[in-house]
């Protein structure tokens, strides 16, 4: 039997030196338990309930039925309607929100005046739910005690939700409202990280604000363009809120786009979470390869650095 | 340096901030008039009289309980975070273990499923836990999407503790618990605020999830509360407005009082 000496007690404790502080994977189960649980667990159950026929009563289970679920997709007219809407408007989020957005963050990232009183204003709208946002603008646009009843010259007849293009485009508006703060607060981060350097040398070449603009601040602004784009995307696509208060879906089916149009079926009259199901799997299938398209297509993998050669 | 004024940028930003304030204040007008005067003089004339009926009126109809199962389900959701996300972020920063590095890419996986698309199967699975209609029902899935976000902000605040200071709390002996309480909390504190009103607003503000796994009156939560008033007393647009501004008013006192960590919590919240 060997006793300690003090050169062995020693070794230990630089062997738990290198131990103490380095957790092991025990720490991160709670989080990883929690999230495969109410994240991972339902993608599963989501192709599950599409062969299946549920109402979402407890004591009712889901009765295996086979394809037909699926096969209703491939007849159903209010789906490729729907996912045309969809496109339509993350089309119309995209080319409203990027351009007012990119202005004002670069123009709150200057050297003016008053700008951060500003920038406090701007965020107002992010400060309120989604479903406030809503609420709010379907009580402005409302025809007899709204905004349309007090300005008859701007507002015609008054039924801005009458069409299906009048609806789309209230839709849109709300959405920009709401995030169009976002993204500039995004683009001001950015474009106060390009370097001054860049400017005072085209400043020397003798180019104009417009030039600087498009040969300096927007190819700088690349990386940030393509995260606020792809955020735009994913976002306007699964919107939900906005249209169920302002339009619910309508007139006749104007604005239902796919997220919305999955949300009727599950929870709706008929609560058909079978058919649900097959929407969410087709929703989850576009959502994960617009995500990966966009990034091969954008080189966002390999995000190029953007300040090469200075 | 930029010389000349960027004329163009500032033109855009004074109509855009009109478009944002005139709502708010169009709100604020209403939400402070009578129903009587809000009809007579219409939405944009200036209100002879102000009030807090609509506010009291919406109290007394039931809206503080909303308000009550809003803050039950932020605190709740809250709490979770904060119970586990430190400590997996804790592990993605220190950990060796390969199962770690591995729910990192699980996180960041994460970060692309929005909680709409699988509202259908999570409320199938809370029908199953028999958790429908109850507020916990709700804390379980909202603090489950809210993991990933609040994971990669803590992550980032954590990297950012030097390798000497572990060594120096390790040669006095310290344990991996200790070090974890006493050295990496405290020194992630701006993390962990950003963290605490990231998971806040999503909870608050959170509403297909409410409005799917918790039906029933007493659990109805303040954002699916106001569509269902909207629904109800269309002609009321006074006291739809106050109750508008009664949900707000708390996510305003976090902005005045935290304002960093509410600016950064937004910048986490993605397109959400």
């Amino acid at each position: 039997m060997t006793v300690p000496t003090r050169a062995d007690r020693s070794t230990r404790r630089r062997g738990g030196l290198h131990h103490a502080g380095r957790p092991g994977a025990l720490w991160a189960a709670p989080a990883v338990l929690f999230f495969t649980v109410f994240a991972l667990l339902p993608l599963a159950y989501a192709v599950y309930l599409s062969f299946t026929k549920y109402n979402g009563i407890a004591i009712a289970a889901p009765r295996l039925v086979g394809g037909e679920n699926w096969a209703r997709l491939a007849s159903d007219p209010a789906v490729p309607q729907a996912l045309w809407l969809s496109v339509v408007l993350v089309v119309l989020a995209v080319v409203t929100q990027t351009p007012v957005a990119l202005l004002i963050g670069v123009w709150t990232a200057g050297p003016q005046r008053g700008r951060a009183v500003v920038a406090a204003l701007y965020f107002v709208p992010l400060l309120m739910s989604a479903a406030a946002i809503a609420v709010l603008f379907s009580a402005l646009i409302d025809p007899n005690f709204g905004l349309p009843a007090a300005l008859p010259w701007l507002f015609g007849d008054g039924n801005l939700l009458g069409t299906s293009p009048s609806a789309m485009a209230v839709v849109a508006f709300v959405l920009a409202w709401q995030y169009v703060p976002f993204h500039s607060l995004i683009y001001q981060a950015a474009a106060r990280a390009v370097p001054p350097v860049l400017y005072q040398a085209a400043a020397i070449d003798g180019a104009g604000t417009v030039r600087q603009f498009f040969s300096i601040t927007l190819p700088q602004l690349r990386n940030t363009l393509i995260t606020s784009v792809i955020l735009m995307v994913v976002g306007t696509f699964t919107t939900f809120e906005t249209i169920l208060i302002i339009t619910n879906g309508g007139p006749s089916g104007g604005t239902t786009i796919l997220a919305y149009l999955m949300y009727v079926t599950g929870f709706g009259a008929a609560a058909n979470y079978g058919y649900a199901s097959v929407i969410a799997v087709v929703l989850i299938l576009i959502a994960t390869v617009i995500s990966l398209g966009m990034v091969r297509l954008t080189g966002f993998d390999r995000m190029r650095g953007t300040q090469e050669g200075i | 340096m930029r010389t000349r004024p960027n004329v163009i940028g500032g033109v855009v930003a004074a109509v855009w901030l009109a478009i944002v304030l005139i709502p708010v204040l169009l709100m604020l007008r209403a939400a402070f008039d009578t129903q009587a005067g809000y009809a007579q003089n219409g939405p944009l004339a200036l209100p002879r009289t102000l009030t807090l009926e609509n506010f009291v009126a919406a109290i007394d109809g039931g809206f503080l309980r909303n308000l009550a199962n809003s803050a039950i389900i932020t605190a709740g959701t809250v709490g979770l975070v904060l119970l586990v996300v430190p400590p997996l972020s804790f592990a993605i920063v220190r950990s060796t273990s390969r199962t770690v590095a591995n729910a990192f890419r699980l996180m960041l996986l994460g970060l692309a499923i929005p909680a709409q698309v699988v509202v259908v199967p999570v409320s199938y699975l809370i029908i199953q836990l028999g958790l429908n209609n109850s507020l916990l029902g709700v804390i379980l899935p909202t603090t489950a999407f809210a993991i990933p976000v609040c994971t990669l902000v803590l992550t980032g605040a954590m990297r950012n503790i030097g390798d000497e200071l572990y060594e120096a709390m390790a040669i006095d002996g310290a344990s991996t618990m200790r070090i974890y309480t006493r050295m990496v909390l405290p020194l992630s504190k701006g993390g962990l605020a950003t963290v605490i009103v990231f998971a806040a607003l999503q909870a608050w503000n959170g509403f297909l999830l409410p409005l799917v796994l918790a039906r029933s009156p007493e659990v109805t939560v303040a954002t699916v509360a106001l569509n269902q008033f909207r629904s109800q007393y269309s002609v009321n647009i006074p006291g739809l407005m106050a109750a508008v501004v009664l949900t707000i008013i708390p996510i305003l006192l976090v902005y005045l009082f935290a304002r960093r960590a509410l600016v950064a919590g937004v910048m986490g919240m993605g397109g959400k």
